[in-house]
């Protein structure tokens, strides 16, 4: 796994020029244009990729006796602003929004932050085993979530930090992938002449990072960033184990919505809305970075 | 416990010293205008030692936090594998060598769940990367609004398990169901998603394709949008229509990058979790009532959370591990064996 992740985003290290000269050739040559045949199939796959969505605001618009007959509703019913109510209300998503907002706030703010450290001096400086330091970052992407998942939870409640954020916002704070991402931006986008010619005027390595790394990372920053605040958002495993209902992010009260014993479809379907409808609202604004990010090289989380 | 105390204190320290708040800028207030190699003042020293140690307190958050709360409960783990810790009674740890695992070895709901995340691992990965790589090439084409067709092919990523799978359930519901009733406008009989072997299998994986397929399609995209141009070229010299050259130049470019995320994919279906546990509702940690989609990442939980046999669930997160060390090792001798014939 990891040559196949080491060969992969190494793309972008070559010099910007040829990539852009190829993107010419490419565009007058290769790129046909797309017959009418390629967009009746992109939509057949447009329409599979949102009707689910589309659904759930439908379905959470309806009462619970009408989802369970047998002609599933096509359409828009009148229940919807009452299901959102009662939804919000019973799952606690007053709380768990204002939750995973701080949550997946503070971790995409430290996820940003250490990788771009990280990833610059992977990237510019040179130190003793930064290669081999380099790689075991790479490695650790391969270790799964479950793994840590029992010593935390003893950890967390010997601290009596259970049902508290910090136990969900902690062992996530940083990011491999984060770093490896950052490093292979800066490898190409900072140029070393601009670090060196700081050195040279004296500027301390606090300095260099804070007036010439910053402003060369910051359009990786925001996709890492976005990406990050996606991946936190909808962190399942560890915040199930680490919460309660009582104090839950909106996957945990989502959870709990699923698994009652008695469950009203149509409120666990507006509470499925409620909690996607943020990400959603973000991917409207910022799918673009998003997409090109994940072009860069994203790794499933 | 107090490794990971300290290293939150250390993390701590370097993350308010690191962005360059007051401290710092004070410091490069200090050297600013002075020529480094000049004299052996303190100034200078301090300037060398700042080339020296930064690299290190650059990347020490990353290995404090990720040592803290990663590898050094991965090692815990291993050595909880090797105990009885029960949830309802942690103060009583007893040295019980390998018996969980040889548990295990002798448990069928263990090899049921290495069976059942095989195969919905197989269920879920091989039809969502033939479709990705399947969409990636339409993308490819010239297109109106091509930024537009990626965002909506993307929009399933942005969906949380939690909220995919609640939508699922219904959607793959017994009586009233969508899917169901879909499938009587056909002329089959309804099918029991939740009850059935296969069909709860199927509609495990039907929940991972949907989200997963967009994703894996642009990462395919990106690797097509690097094939260079001539090989296009030559290739349409030599006579080959689309469809040729899509089998004998895209696909066999496509190689390292079907194969990684095979690997990826292959990772994700091992850790699969969510899906099976909300698809199962009240329920789900048994992963159906004949356990039919309970998984690996399922049965750990159940066993150590639910049961309340945490060495247990140590022992299979750590089998986990070994399964996808395998994997990755599997992974590396095929891709050099595919470096070798290019």
């Amino acid at each position: 796994m990891t040559t196949s992740e080491l060969t992969r985003p190494r793309a972008p290290e070559r010099a910007p020029e040829s990539k852009a000269s190829r993107r010419r050739v490419m565009g007058a040559g290769k790129q046909m244009h797309a017959g009418p045949l390629t967009y009746v199939v992109l939509t057949v796959f447009a329409v599979g990729s949102l009707a689910p969505l589309v659904w759930t605001a439908i379905a959470a618009s309806r009462t619970s006796q009408r989802l369970a007959e047998a002609p599933p509703p096509l359409w828009f019913g009148g229940n919807l602003f009452k299901n959102l109510e009662t939804a919000w209300e019973q799952a606690g998503l007053g709380t768990a929004m204002l939750n995973t907002t701080l949550v997946a706030g503070t971790i995409t703010v430290g996820t940003v932050l250490f990788s771009t450290l990280a990833g610059f001096a992977f990237a510019k400086l040179r130190f003793r085993f930064s290669s081999v330091l380099l790689l075991l970052t790479i490695g650790t992407m391969m270790i799964p979530p479950q793994l840590a998942v029992v010593p935390l939870y003893l950890w967390m409640s010997d601290l009596n930090w259970s049902n508290q954020l910090q136990t969900v916002i902690l062992p996530t704070l940083v990011s491999a992938f984060g770093t490896f991402f950052m490093r292979q931006y800066l490898v190409q986008a900072l140029p070393s002449e601009l670090i060196e010619a700081a050195r040279v005027d004296g500027a301390s390595s606090v300095r260099i990072v804070w007036h010439v790394v910053f402003p060369a990372a910051r359009p990786a920053m925001a996709v890492l960033g976005l990406l990050t605040f996606v991946m936190a958002w909808n962190d399942f495993l560890w915040p199930i184990l680490a919460l309660n209902q009582q104090n839950p992010t909106v996957q945990v009260a989502l959870n709990a919505l699923g698994t009652g014993y008695i469950p009203d479809q149509s409120v666990i379907m507006a509470g499925a809305l409620l909690g996607t409808l943020p990400l959603l609202i973000a991917f409207l604004l910022f799918g673009k970075q998003i997409v090109g990010g994940i072009m860069q090289g994203a790794i499933k989380g | 416990m107090t490794s990971s105390k300290e290293a939150l204190a250390h993390s701590a320290a370097s993350a308010e010293t690191a962005p360059g708040d007051e401290p710092g800028a004070v410091r490069g207030a200090q050297v600013r205008g002075t020529p480094p190699a000049a004299t052996h003042s303190w100034r200078s020293r301090l300037y060398r030692w700042d080339m020296k140690a930064s690299p290190y307190v650059f990347i020490s958050p990353f290995f404090l936090i990720f040592g803290a709360f990663s590898l050094v409960p991965l090692l815990y783990t291993g050595w909880y594998s090797l105990h009885n810790v029960q949830l309802s009674d942690l103060d009583n740890q007893t040295w019980v060598g390998l018996d969980n695992y040889q548990n295990l070895l002798s448990s069928d709901f263990f090899w049921n769940s290495l069976w059942v995340t095989f195969t919905i691992g197989v269920i879920a990965t091989v039809p969502q990367l033939l479709v990705a790589i399947g969409i990636a090439h339409l993308l490819n084409y010239r297109l109106r609004g091509s930024t537009v067709w990626r965002v909506i092919m993307l929009t399933p990523y942005a969906t949380s398990v939690a909220a995919a799978t609640l939508v699922f359930v219904l959607l793959f519901s017994w009586d009233g169901g969508m899917i169901n009733w879909l499938l009587d406008f056909v002329g089959i009989d309804p099918v029991n998603w939740r009850e059935s072997n296969w069909g709860s299998k199927f509609a495990v994986s039907t929940i991972v394709i949907w989200r997963w397929t967009g994703y894996n399609a642009l990462i395919y995209l990106a690797a097509m949008q690097a094939i260079p141009a001539d090989l296009y070229e030559s290739a349409s010299i030599d006579g080959a229509n689309r469809w040729q050259q899509f089998v004998h130049v895209t696909i066999p470019q496509l190689r390292p990058t079907i194969l990684f995320t095979a690997v990826v994919s292959t990772i994700g279906a091992t850790q699969l979790f969510g899906e099976p546990l909300l698809f199962g509702g009240a329920d789900g940690s048994k992963g159906g009532s004949e356990h039919q989609y309970q998984t690996l990442g399922l049965y750990m939980y159940d066993q150590g959370f639910m049961i309340g046999n945490l060495g247990k669930a140590s022992a299979i997160a750590w089998s986990m591990f070994l399964i996808l060390l395998i994997v990755a090792a599997i992974n590396l001798l095929l891709t050099r064996r595919l470096r070798k014939t290019p």
